[in-house]
């Protein structure tokens, strides 16, 4: 635990520092091989929609686990495709958890559920009350996919009016959102590539986590913002400033991320283990996936992304020469403009210059002794014996004020 | 510094003093359990769809005549309501009940039938049949005569309602009659098994002669027959090729016919305002071609007679007029002392053939057996624990003494839902559903979220050289902000699901919102006191190990103990 507090400070102060935003190109190449197998599953499998949004009919008996077998499974499939129903000629039979087997037909009337229902019950030696069905006509199933497409799109508006109402900044909003894309598709995809069933506990989990991957991403934005706002007057470029914010909110992240998994794992386990295929595994399983893809995409997709975005920005241009000047100044010897009267009586190296390790900043150089006076460089400013905060009124080359016929009227 | 705040100690107090009003609340109702929903305690549901547009009113009213069908089946705690605007929701709690799902998903039916005895309903004593003139009334234990039917409290006037109630008589319209020998009417003599008399086959094939002349096995039924306590429908088996005996709204019972005129055949009814013919209200029926010359059969057979027909939905007894006048034309009206709402309501029943709406023909049915339904209660109970009960762990692990303001506050937080969602199972008809249970356990992880923002803001303050004290003021204050963005976030997703998603979905989306507003307020009014509180102590502002502010937690090398900034 001391180790990842220790981690913990040193990413807070930036003192060590994982290169999200720099390796941009190695997360969206990863997240491109995902999306890629994501949108192959989709197109080459597709999604198996869940009797609910197809219509038909599930029986699920609930038996005692020695009962709960593929041999009873199998009985089970031959009786009720004995029975002469036609839409239960080719039954879907299978054990579901420890202790419950489904059967899957197309959609019956009441006669033949009933029918359906006394063989099933024949079958397996079970009792009325152990069993239960759902029955779905399709005109349903159209109806549930009509609402959950609309739940989706509105809810994807107003996410989009949320981002844009709390960010101010259409480039935020953008990234925000293709994090969200990014983080539904590979839920989906995981869907199709698993074969697993979709019903509307599956796009209840996707809408939720719509909500939650969004809510990583405004808290790391949030950090982003903070850490941009004072870049006038701090030696980082905007890239840098985003990077260290990803990188101080990272434990935070990890931790949210862990406490929002532990109970939908929960949820997940004791799902599949006591009820096998049900709701509240799709539920889980959608909110696994999607959540641990929202932690995934608001660190190393949304907010390179926005910085990419931003690179082209006038401002954040400035603040990248700002940056870079700083840099240089703080890097120029302040010996470099001495001339050397005697070559080979190099003096001793300023103690303050003298690194770390050992080595000395800079080798002298020589340089015309007017120039330097000129551009008043090479001032070793006294140490400060408190911190002090870097003003935008000392060391600058140029005044960035606008001419006067740029600044408008007051 | 002191002034502004508000002293957490005060703010604690009251937030426990909230939350033992809400449970004095659950005490007061006396009901300690939440309502379950079906897919936790077994039952059956049935999701009737509307075809098209339907006002709201209609699905409402549509939702009264299922409950009465639903009710009237016997089935005691059967729950219908609407849900958003075309969907009503039949909840049957309790062993699966198959057979009622036809009775559900039935269209009303609406049939005219003629009436051939009327009595008190209560006790099934005295009968009487109207029928004069004609026919023998053979069979019938008792008096006969044209009088109103002898066991009605408060009688009517004898002209119009035999019934003994206000509803009554026809008057009628046009002249032109129509050539008047029908089609043959329904029923016919095989398919009365109830009836089945073979000397009286041929009165049994017409109703209208039957009517005069009931067969014995009907009269016993009949006089066995009693209606149950005024207001509640009879429970009876609506067969439009058998008699019938069932009851009116005033506890009066009837045999009636087989059916004569179905519903459909009925193209329009309306309400009949005062006129300068009529004082009173009335309605005006229309019948399409077929019922046109039924209905003229019948009114012939009727007129100027005391002898009854009835209009029957669902197998009550709606209205039973006597016939005033000849009707050929197909356009009748029925008047007695109908008030307008009366009326109004009578007008609905018959021109919408009871619902007025239509569904869409096959809607979803749910059958949760009791087995599974405790298999999925254990396991939503499971898995709550479960998860509660490793974010603990995980909490008290990383964040140590703060992880048991973390424990306290999930613990405040789940005993304020509780108490919550008793009570609004109990004053807002709530019922707890396994999706529920499954946005309960979800929410945990949202709550416990609030904290670690609020706890790494805190430790993020105190590396930038902060003492705690102060540290839990600055974190608050910036881990106050980030909260409600996520809290927002969290419950527009469950507005959003809440609105749009259909059926159980309903309580996934309801908890979370709900569970996502609880966070907050333990947030504001718990956890952050709490801290403040703690702060004051020595073992947390002084950073010892064990805290979770300590130096070596925080990875620095020395712990600000100062006032303020290093």
């Amino acid at each position: 635990m001391g180790a990842f507090s220790r981690l913990g400070n040193d990413l807070y102060s930036g003192r060590r520092s994982i290169d999200f935003v720099g390796r941009k190109w190695v997360w969206y190449a990863v997240s491109a091989v995902i999306l890629a197998m994501a949108a192959f599953g989709l197109v080459s499998k597709g999604l198996n929609m869940g009797i609910e949004f197809t219509g038909g009919a599930e029986y699920r008996v609930t038996l005692s686990a020695d009962r709960a077998t593929q041999d009873t499974a199998d009985e089970l499939r031959a009786a009720v495709a004995g029975t002469g129903i036609e839409s239960a000629a080719a039954p879907v039979v299978t054990t579901s958890g420890s202790e419950a087997i489904i059967v899957q037909t197309e959609p019956v009337n009441d006669a033949e559920s009933a029918e359906l229902v006394t063989t099933i019950l024949d079958v397996t030696g079970a009792t009325e009350a152990d069993i239960s069905q759902t029955e779905i006509g399709p005109s349903w199933g159209k109806e549930v996919a009509k609402r959950s497409l609309i739940g989706l799109v509105v809810f994807l508006v107003l996410v989009v009016l949320f981002i844009w109402a709390y960010f101010r900044e259409w480039k935020m909003s953008l990234a925000a959102l293709v994090a969200l894309a990014h983080d539904v598709l590979i839920t989906v995809g995981v869907y199709a590539l698993s074969g697993f069933e979709v019903s509307p506990a599956t796009v209840t989990g996707v809408l939720t986590i719509l909500g939650f991957s969004l809510y990583d991403t405004v808290v790391v934005f949030d950090k982003v913002r903070e850490n941009t706002h004072q870049l006038t007057t701090s030696r980082l470029t905007y890239a840098e400033a985003a990077n260290l914010a990803v990188n101080q909110t990272l434990v935070r992240s990890i931790n949210t991320s862990i406490v929002a998994l532990i109970p939908v794992a929960a949820i997940l386990y004791v799902g599949v283990a006591q009820l096998g295929s049900g709701s509240l595994k799709d539920l889980a399983l959608a909110l696994f996936v999607g959540m641990a893809v929202g932690a995934y995409s608001s660190i190393f997709i949304a907010t390179p992304l926005l910085v990419q975005l931003k690179s082209r920005e006038k401002d954040v241009n400035y603040d990248e020469r700002r940056a870079a000047a700083r840099r240089r100044e703080a890097a120029a010897d302040p010996y470099s403009r001495v001339s050397a009267a005697d070559r080979n009586a190099a003096p001793p190296p300023d103690p303050r210059q003298v690194r770390e390790d050992g080595s000395v900043a800079r080798p002298p150089v020589m340089a015309p002794p007017r120039q330097a006076e000129a551009l008043n460089k090479g001032r070793v400013v006294p140490k400060a014996h408190g911190p002090v905060k870097p003003s935008p009124s000392a060391g600058r080359v140029q005044p960035t004020r606008q001419p006067r016929s740029k600044r408008g009227k007051k | 510094m002191a002034a502004r705040r508000p002293n957490p100690g005060r703010t604690l107090v009251v937030f426990f003093l909230v939350v033992a009003l809400s449970y004095g609340l659950v005490a007061l109702a006396g009901v300690w359990k939440p309502k379950l929903g079906l897919d936790l305690q077994g039952g059956t549901r049935i999701t009737l769809i509307a075809k098209g547009d339907v006002s709201s009113a209609s699905l409402t009213e549509a939702r009264g005549i299922i409950e009465d069908r639903v009710n009237g089946s016997g089935v005691a705690e059967a729950e219908v309501s609407t849900q958003g605007n075309k969907y009503i929701v039949v909840e049957i709690p309790g062993a699966s009940r198959r057979d009622l799902v036809e009775t559900v998903k039935r269209q009303a039916q609406l049939r005219f039938r003629v009436v051939a005895a009327v009595a008190d309903g209560a006790a099934g004593a005295s009968s009487s049949t109207p029928g004069t003139g004609t026919g023998p009334t053979t069979g019938t234990g008792t008096g006969t005569g044209p009088t109103t039917g002898t066991g009605v409290p408060g009688s009517a006037p004898t002209s119009s309602a035999p019934g003994g109630n206000n509803r009554a008589p026809y008057a009628w319209a046009g002249e032109k009659d129509k050539k008047n020998k029908t089609k043959t009417p329904t029923p016919t003599p095989s398919q009365s098994p109830a009836t089945e008399q073979p000397t009286q086959a041929d009165a049994l094939d017409d109703p209208l002669t039957w009517m005069d002349n009931p067969d014995p096995r009907s009269l016993a039924a009949f006089n066995a027959f009693s209606c149950p306590a005024s207001g509640e429908p009879a429970n009876v088996d609506d067969d439009p090729d058998k008699p019938l005996v069932t009851c009116d709204e005033f506890g009066q019972k009837m045999l009636l016919s087989a059916a004569l005129i179905e519903g459909t055949d009925l193209s329009s009814a309306d309400t009949l305002p005062p006129s300068q013919q009529s004082v009173e209200w009335g309605v005006d029926l229309n019948f399409n071609r077929a019922g046109t010359t039924e209905f003229a059969r019948i009114s012939q057979a009727l007129v100027n007679t005391n002898k009854q027909f009835a209009i029957v939905l669902d197998g009550r007894v709606i209205s039973a007029p006597t016939m005033q006048g000849l009707i050929t034309d197909g356009n009748a009206q029925i008047t007695g002392r109908f008030s307008e709402a009366e009326a109004r309501s009578l007008a609905t029943s018959l021109k919408y053939g009871a619902l007025p709406i239509a569904f869409e023909k096959d809607p979803p049915v749910e059958l949760v057996g009791p087995s599974l339904a405790g298999n999925q209660l254990s396991a939503g109970i499971n898995a709550g624990l479960a998860g509660l009960f490793l974010v603990m762990l995980y909490c008290l692990f990383y964040y140590r003494g703060l992880g048991l303001v973390v424990i306290a506050s999930l613990l405040t937080a789940a005993a304020l839902t509780y108490s919550l969602v008793v009570l609004l199972s109990e004053g807002a008809g709530f019922t707890l559903s396994l999706p529920g249970i499954a946005g309960l356990i979800v929410a945990v992880g949202i709550t416990a979220d609030s904290f670690i923002v609020y706890f790494e803001r805190m430790r993020d303050e105190m590396r930038d050289g902060k003492s705690m004290r102060v540290a839990v003021e600055a974190g608050w204050l910036r881990a106050r902000n980030t909260c409600l963005a996520a809290d927002a976030v969290s419950l527009l997703a469950a507005l959003v699901l809440y609105i749009f998603a259909a059926g159980v979905v309903k309580g996934f989306a309801f908890t979370l919102g709900l569970s996502t507003l609880i966070d907050l307020v333990v947030f504001f009014w718990f956890t952050h006191p709490m801290v403040s509180w703690l702060a004051r102590f020595s073992f947390f502002n002084r950073g010892h190990a064990m805290s979770g502010l300590g130096a070596e937690s925080l990875g620095l090398d020395a712990v600000s103990t100062s006032g303020g900034k290093a």
